[in-house]
């Protein structure tokens, strides 16, 4: 019992990272109608420019929060750049231009701070919290807490703001947003920068348990587009309740099953998603898509 | 997500006027002849990486049938690649049988796991089914790995490159080259035949409007799952010309990128144009490699500023640049 709890504890914590990528990407859709295969390599990048202030004297919150604000500015730089000239082509004209965009963070990250691993300072105390038997790292608490909040925030900045409605107005119908007054260019590029701020937040929050490294967040990502699938990506807090799902899942299947151990771990999570989409076709919390005949 | 939206890809082309149409042949003749002189020049490693572009251009042609003609979206064909290779490999190690019978039969595995794979893949569109495959192409290394009794699990399996059989003055290289050459042409004139003709249309009925197909009494779910069937059937052959090549398999060269790569040789090359498959694995053959020569520091990014370019200057793809190019200098020309 003792083991199941820690195995599920641990899920939780590792889920915590994906639901805060599955976040980022599911934001973006939401804003864009498009999946930023990029968004990984973005908040890669913000982590190493936090890293790097930081290894200039520069406190922990301040370079957070001036991390944030750099990484917002810049993903809205990038839609408005490089997303905007192929904005009206086929969505996989897109999908590769994000791929492009990957590839070139990654090598210019890899290029600049070098593929050498580096330790990343976390915000929270180091000493791990014990109840019982259970032992529960305060980073990985804080972490959850975090994203939790990054998610209410979300929310009531989509539900209740005039700007998140013109956000998600924009995004479903660009024509009929446009003749109602809505910028419908400056509201993607909005979605963009929140999109890369949330990434940026996920990164600084990963980064103290993987390591900071240029390929750190390709693993993530994929688990985070899984989260994000599973839980369906019209909904955002779906997308947070698949990425602990999928921890957790994880977690239980390399412990209990003798076959899996650790090497087909990765293919058992993915393979249960499979199986909850193929009842569920649009994610256990999405809306299915409805089309106009 | 729509994947190939229709404005972005004609549906039927008008019958080419025959004028047009003698051109065209003649050029491809050209282009063919062209093809095999190039054997007698090159050296032992560029002919090694055209034999390659003819294995990747089939890939490609493979999943430009289910992307571009019907509207599925994969990011698991480097599954059925490796599934091809993997199983020419293992006839010949194991059970040696010639490696001639293999190539046919990495294409039936293939179109039979292809098939199967696009039943449950029914249910599932654009992102959803995005996931979907992706999984499967992130699971096979690993599944590659477990069966290691005849896999041979990380260490792959070294196979020898076959010699040039009715004692062809060729060697392996040359004889390699020709023999991608001549399965990548008969295939892309069956897959040309294929899509023109009434399963063709059916494909891109489907992709356009899946309703109004099935009012015309198009059998939506079996179309769709032979296409799957036969993309991978594509893919698979691709898959073992190309271990051929290498005479040698490991389960880490099919990882999630190769998948990747396959999509971006597809929109590079061109949606829905057989053309554009040559075109895609020219680009993704050759444009690492120059990557490299340019900047040894940080080549993908060299690689990830082309691909950008490209998508700038040519969104609808190499092929569809031609189209529109083509299309203006007929009407140039009639004033």
């Amino acid at each position: 019992m003792d083991t199941f709890l820690q195995q599920v504890v641990s899920g939780l914590a590792t889920g915590g990272i994906y639901a805060s990528l599955a976040l980022a990407l599911v934001m973006i859709y939401q804003a864009t109608d498009v999946v930023n295969y990029a968004q990984g390599e973005m908040a890669m990048f913000s982590t190493y420019l936090s890293w790097s202030m930081m290894n200039h004297g520069v406190p922990y919150w301040v370079a957070f929060f001036a991390t944030v604000v750099i990484a917002f500015a810049g993903g809205v730089l990038i839609q408005r750049i490089i997303i905007r000239p192929v904005q009206n082509a086929p969505v996989l004209t897109i999908v590769i231009v994000c791929i492009g965009l990957l590839t070139i963070l990654n090598s210019v990250a890899g290029w600049i701070y070098s593929y050498i691993i580096q330790p990343f300072p976390s915000p929270f105390p180091k000493a791990p919290i014990r109840l019982g038997h259970l032992v529960l790292g305060t980073h990985d608490l804080g972490a959850i807490g975090v994203t939790l909040l990054l998610l209410a925030l979300i929310y009531v900045f989509f539900r209740f703001t005039t700007l998140g409605l013109a956000m998600r107005a924009a995004a479903q119908n660009p024509a009929s947003a446009r003749l109602v007054g809505i910028r419908v260019g400056w509201m993607l590029a909005l979605g963009w920068g929140l999109a890369a701020l949330v990434g940026a937040v996920a990164g600084m929050m990963v980064a103290p348990v993987i390591f900071l490294e240029p390929n750190m967040m390709s693993g993530i990502l994929i688990y985070a587009f899984a989260s994000a699938t599973l839980g369906g990506f019209t909904s955002p807090g779906g997308a947070v309740l698949g990425g602990f799902m999928v921890g957790v899942m994880e977690n239980l299947a390399g412990t209990y099953i003798s076959f899996i151990g650790t090497s087909l771990k990765l293919t058992v999570a993915l393979a249960l998603i499979v199986i909850v989409l193929l009842v569920k076709p649009s994610g256990l919390f999405g809306r299915a898509a409805v089309h106009r005949v | 997500m729509d994947v190939a939206r229709a404005e972005s890809v004609p549906a039927a082309r008008p019958a080419t006027r025959p004028r047009a149409r003698g051109w065209q042949g003649a050029g491809l003749l050209l282009l063919l002849a062209v093809a095999c002189a190039l054997p007698f020049t090159l050296s032992g490693f560029r002919l090694f990486q055209f034999s390659q572009v003819w294995a990747y251009a089939i890939a490609v042609l493979g999943l430009n049938m289910l992307t571009g003609y019907n509207g599925q979206i994969s990011l698991g064909h480097g599954a059925f690649f490796a599934l091809g290779g993997y199983t020419t490999a293992i006839m010949i190690d194991r059970w040696s049988i010639p490696y001639g019978w293999t190539i046919p039969a990495a294409g039936l595995v293939c179109l039979v796991a292809g098939f199967l794979f696009g039943i449950p893949a029914l249910r599932l569109e654009g992102l959803y089914l995005a996931l979907a495959t992706f999984a499967l192409a992130l699971a096979v290394p690993q599944i590659l790995k477990y069966f290691d009794s005849w896999t041979g699990g990380s260490q792959g399996i070294v196979l020898s490159k076959p010699r040039a059989p009715w004692g062809l003055p060729l060697s392996p290289d040359q004889w390699l080259y020709f023999l991608g050459l001549g399965i990548m042409v008969v295939l892309f004139a069956l897959a040309w035949n294929l899509l023109r003709g009434r399963t063709g249309r059916a494909m891109v009925a489907i992709r356009d409007n899946p309703i109004a197909a099935a009012a015309m009494g198009i059998n939506g779910p079996l179309y769709k799952s032979l296409t799957f069937g036969v993309s991978a059937c594509y893919t698979g052959i691709a898959g073992a010309l190309s271990v051929l090549a290498v005479a040698y398999v490991a389960p880490d060269t099919f990882n999630i990128f190769l998948s990747i790569t396959f999509l971006v040789a597809v929109v590079i090359g061109g949606l829905a144009s057989i053309s554009g498959a040559i075109f895609g694995a020219l680009f993704i053959q050759f444009v690492p490699n120059y990557a490299q020569d340019i900047s040894k520091a940080a080549p993908w990014a060299i690689y990830g500023l082309s691909l950008i370019l490209f998508m700038y200057v040519m969104p609808r793809g190499v092929s569809g640049s031609i189209r529109v190019l083509w299309r203006r200098i007929r009407e140039g020309g009639r004033g």
